[in-house]
């Protein structure tokens, strides 16, 4: 059994958050540089936080911890976050 | 005569066991994993303990468990609410560990092999409250639980007890750890329910 699962699993907790699904964003990952969409993401949520790692490199590129009534958002290892919109 | 018995909690609890806030009790080990599982062979396995001042301790594993070991008997409890009783450990005490070590920090920051790191004040790691342990119920560490090696700190919730550990940074300051950075509590006490900023 794998011991994680892909970037999808993100879905709900970060439409909770933003107004828009951000796992068909493209994200740039800051220890390796590669680009992909935040669904490519390798997620640990087997962990008191979900943590997404780049699928070339295993750095950390998003964490996102739940509390009641409160979340933390960490992005210090993605570049930037290219998000589709309707024009 | 009570008046609840404990089968209406639903929780399999003695009543004479009594948890930290906001914890229930389990029988299984879950495993928890922030990444991938690092597997260190032991002949490659170090462990370094640095000063402030630039001093580095190492030892390696051969050296480790050369050292006078105890046996340990203890409740751990996780953040994500389980908690596991008297689980029993082998290991070598901090206080070992740290006793020629010449330093003016008050803080750690425990480093772990992946990456991971936890910060804690370096009095929670002395006086027969921290460990390296590298067995579990009588068999080596796994590499699930964190072996060959993790740090115990059982009186912290237990993502203060790193696995993999492979070294501790003494420091003078205070410098928040993986999850201290996410929304985690800086200290963690079980008993007062530390488990997130501000708690």
């Amino acid at each position: 059994m794998s011991d994680h699962v892909d970037g999808n699993a993100l879905a709900g907790d970060l439409r909770e958050i933003f107004a828009v699904d951000l796992t068909v964003a493209t994200g740039q990952c800051a220890g390796c540089g590669y680009r992909g969409s935040v669904a490519t993401l390798r997620v640990y949520q087997n962990a008191p936080g979900l943590v997404a790692r780049c699928p070339h490199c295993e750095e950390v590129v998003l964490r996102l911890v739940r509390a009641p009534g409160r979340a933390w958002l960490d992005l210090r290892g993605t570049v930037s976050l290219e998000i589709p919109l309707s024009s | 005569m009570p008046i609840v018995s404990p089968g209406f909690t639903g929780r399999r609890q003695s009543p004479d066991v009594q948890l930290p806030p906001g914890q229930y009790l389990t029988e299984d080990f879950p495993v928890l994993t922030a990444g991938p599982t690092p597997r260190v062979p032991t002949d490659r396995w170090e462990f370094t303990v640095s000063t402030e001042a630039g001093q580095k301790h190492t030892w390696s594993w051969q050296q480790l468990i050369e050292l006078p070991a105890e046996k340990i008997t203890t409740d751990i409890h996780c953040v994500t609410k389980w908690s596991k009783l008297r689980t029993r450990w082998k290991g070598v005490s901090l206080d070992v560990l740290l006793e020629d070590v010449e330093t003016a920090a008050d803080f750690a920051l425990v480093h772990s092999y992946g990456g991971y790191t936890t910060n804690l004040p370096l009095e929670d790691l002395l006086d027969g409250q921290a460990w390296i342990a590298y067995r579990y119920d009588d068999d080596d560490l796994t590499p699930e639980h964190g072996g060959p090696a993790r740090l115990l700190v059982p009186h912290l919730y237990f993502w203060k007890s790193a696995k993999w550990v492979r070294g501790i940074q003494l420091l003078l300051e205070d410098e928040p750890g993986f999850w201290e950075t996410a929304g985690y509590h800086d200290y963690g006490d079980p008993w007062r329910e530390q488990r997130y900023q501000g708690d």
